[in-house]
């Protein structure tokens, strides 16, 4: 598959309200590209639902449906239940794919009871959740998608808390533990390795889960231009490790070819800068390196199994 | 034109005429006393007897969400729930309704925690009234068989897209077996067609729903709610006496018991209706000219109706089957009093909360309830805006 390859059809259509050099878009758009035939989305609340369809207008070139903040994977559910039968009966021609959007709250947090009851009664959906690591649409507010040190405003830098006190969720293992066909995670950055996945995905015979890293300028404290930068960043620094679990077979997609520092990643942006500054809290650093060291062993294991 | 007379109790009345409907999908959860209903369904599924996707969803919240999505994608669509299920979904009811969905949702009535209770009552759904969902409530389980196919094609009604909440008292009527003269399947065929969706999730014809609404828009889009649930009356009259006509039935949306010469009257809702009746033929024999009026629909409110039946009366007493705490009484009494409040002559209207949490209502309560009206209407004047009936406590109609 090459780059030229890709459908020239956009889905979600320019001119939309996200922030400049927001995650979310450039991903969301990667995302509708692997589709040869256009899917009915159902969108969770978040930044990219009240950004694209603001009445009376519309970015979406596809049925569109938001009902509320933690049960889009619910919501999805119907549709291809509906689908299922409205085909059976007759009433329906062809089977559209169902595709459900969420970000990190309306996964990791609120949404995550929606989300495995429908993993584990096996919807032919594909889930993917768009993380920029805390609740960004109410302004900035920790998930539990925030990492451990980064500042949000209810993870505020204080006199005695650094940030955010609590490691990451790992959803992906939560989503693993269902044994759908297939999860992944992707990242914007590297638009042919979410194809890729993108179109395994579409295929798998059952629900799908896909989990992109989306950087925020605004809530991350980031200069726009910096977004894909930072993605590669946070794969290069294994933070964001790119891999897939395709019927319980692990594999890392996207192997950094020299395995950078965390600073690389946690410099650059404003909701770390107290690590830095005024004072160098080299322990909180080196245990987000630990940290990140032994989730990347983890994964490298279980690769071979 | 009737097909054979079955044994069912109300959860299996709601569930065989469900069976008739042929829902596209079921999406639902298991709650005492509503259980049956899911049970029965899922066995029509599991039997091949019923063509649906039956998606035994985690939680309420995900039932409603999901009947969200296979009602927009053009399925006929059905779910049952009561108290802390219909408590959980809240929040999706206004989006249903908003999104013009015809869902149709059997309701087992049921009080709510705490402290944790399984019995009737109607905190339920009298918490939910202003969800812009349709409200009807029935006496018995031939009411639940007849209203909950009547349902469905209300819902569908091009006129109306609203969904409907079918209500039946917990245990009292959900679990008591009668008799249900059940129509034949090809009657409920031509009665009900098949579901034509408005705007379904179509990728040929792209829709965008539940967009931002800003305050630019939203109340017009509210007002337009409003306008509909307003004029949805008069259809579902239309539809009650298409149904009437065609299966020798009697449903109106409010149903007037020996109310011609009454000068008081109770007015019932759900299965008391039946007691208060046999508490009205003792009074009658006494000399009282009392009556009883049913209310068959909640919401929308049949404003007009309750004035026609009630304006010139004496005294009413309200019977809620629940309290709206801190007001005066229950929802129902506070709605009757406000739709005749601008009537010139008018009733004095007095409330009557009672059998809370399945506590029995008696023959003697509906006495005791309407000699306090007698009184009222004696001395034209109320002493209190309501009374809790069948209760022991202070200033109480006790059990």
């Amino acid at each position: 598959m090459k780059l030229k390859e890709l459908p020239l059809h956009e889905y979600l259509a320019p001119g939309h309200r996200l922030c400049a050099g927001c995650g979310e878009g450039v991903t969301i758009r990667q995302i509708l590209k692997a589709f040869s035939e256009p899917p009915i989305v159902c969108n969770a609340t978040s930044c990219l639902e009240v950004s694209t369809t603001p009445f009376p207008y519309t970015s979406w070139r596809v049925p569109w449906l938001h009902a509320a903040f933690e049960c889009t994977a619910a919501v999805a559910a119907g549709v291809e239940a509906a689908q299922k039968a409205l085909i059976r009966k007759g009433r329906k021609k062809k089977w559209d794919m169902v595709l459900a959007l969420a970000g990190d709250g309306g996964t990791y947090d609120i949404g995550l009871q929606a989300l495995s009851g429908a993993l584990e009664r096996g919807h032919k959906f594909i889930y993917v959740c768009y993380t920029n690591d805390a609740y960004m649409n109410t302004g900035i507010q920790r998930s539990g998608a925030t990492p451990k040190g980064a500042w949000t405003t209810t993870s505020p830098v204080g006199k005695v808390n650094p940030g955010k006190i609590e490691w990451q969720k790992d959803l992906m293992k939560i989503v693993v533990g269902h044994d759908i066909p297939y999860a992944a995670t992707v990242s914007a950055s590297y638009p042919m390795d979410l194809q890729r996945k993108m179109r395994k995905a579409i295929d798998a015979d059952g629900p799908a889960f896909i989990l992109a890293l989306t950087p925020c300028p605004r809530g991350w404290r980031t200069e726009p231009h910096l977004t894909i930068e930072l993605g590669r960043i946070a794969v290069q620094t294994c933070i964001w490790p790119l891999y897939e679990v395709d019927n319980g077979k692990y594999r890392i997609t996207v192997r950094p070819r020299r395995k950078l520092p965390v600073e690389y990643y946690l410099r650059p942006q404003g909701r770390f800068r107290h690590l830095f500054t005024p004072k160098l809290r080299q322990d909180i650093i080196n245990e987000i390196q630990n940290h990140v060291d032994r989730k990347w062993d983890e994964l490298q294991k279980l690769e071979k199994l | 034109m009737t097909g054979c007379i079955l044994a069912m109790n109300g959860d299996e009345a709601a569930a065989y005429a469900v069976k008739q409907c042929k829902p596209d999908v079921i999406a639902a959860y298991p709650i005492t006393p509503q259980t049956i209903i899911v049970e029965r369904l899922s066995e029509y599924v599991a039997d091949g007897e019923l063509d649906a996707e039956f998606i035994a969803v985690e939680s309420e919240h995900s039932a409603m969400s999901a009947c969200i999505g296979a009602a927009a994608a053009g399925a006929r669509t059905y779910t049952a729930t009561a108290s802390q299920g219909l408590a959980l979904m809240y929040e999706m009811l206004f989006v249903a309704s908003s999104f013009r969905l015809p869902i149709v949702m059997s309701i087992a009535n049921r009080a709510l925690n705490s402290p944790l209770n399984i019995w009737n009552d109607m905190s339920d759904t009298m918490g939910a009234r202003d969800c812009g969902w349709i409200q009807i409530y029935n006496e018995n389980a031939q009411e639940v068989y007849d209203l909950t196919i009547q349902a469905f094609k209300i819902a569908e009604d091009h006129g109306v897209l609203l969904p409907v909440m079918v209500c039946h008292d917990g245990f009292v009527i959900s679990h008591s077996t009668e008799g249900i003269e059940t129509l034949r399947d090809e009657d409920v065929d031509s009665f009900l067609p098949e579901r034509d969706p408005v705007y379904p999730l179509d990728v040929d014809h792209p829709v965008t729903m539940g967009c931002v609404g800003v305050p630019e828009y939203y109340p017009e889009i509210k007002f337009q709610q409003e306008v509909a649930t307003q004029k949805s009356i008069t259809k579902i009259k239309e539809i009650f006496k298409e149904f009437n006509e065609a299966f020798g039935r009697n449903y109106d949306i409010l149903e007037p018991y020996q109310m011609d010469d009454a000068e008081i009257a109770l007015l019932a809702i759900g299965s008391a209706s039946g007691t208060a009746k046999v508490a009205v033929d003792l009074l009658r024999k006494k000399g009282v000219n009392i009556g009883l009026v049913k209310m068959r629909l909640f919401r929308p409110l049949p404003v007009k109706e309750l004035q026609e039946l009630l304006g010139s009366l004496k005294a009413v007493g309200v019977v809620d089957r629940h309290i709206s705490f801190g007001a005066i009484g229950g929802a129902l009494n506070m709605e009757v009093r406000a739709a005749l409040y601008e009537l010139r002559s008018k009733p004095h209207v007095m409330g009557f909360p009672t059998g809370l949490g399945g506590r029995d209502i008696r023959v003697e309560h509906f006495i005791k309830m309407a000699e306090t009206l007698l009184k009222v209407a004696e001395q034209d004047s109320l002493e209190e805006d309501y009374k809790v009936a069948g209760c022991r406590g202070k200033g109480c109609i006790e059990p």
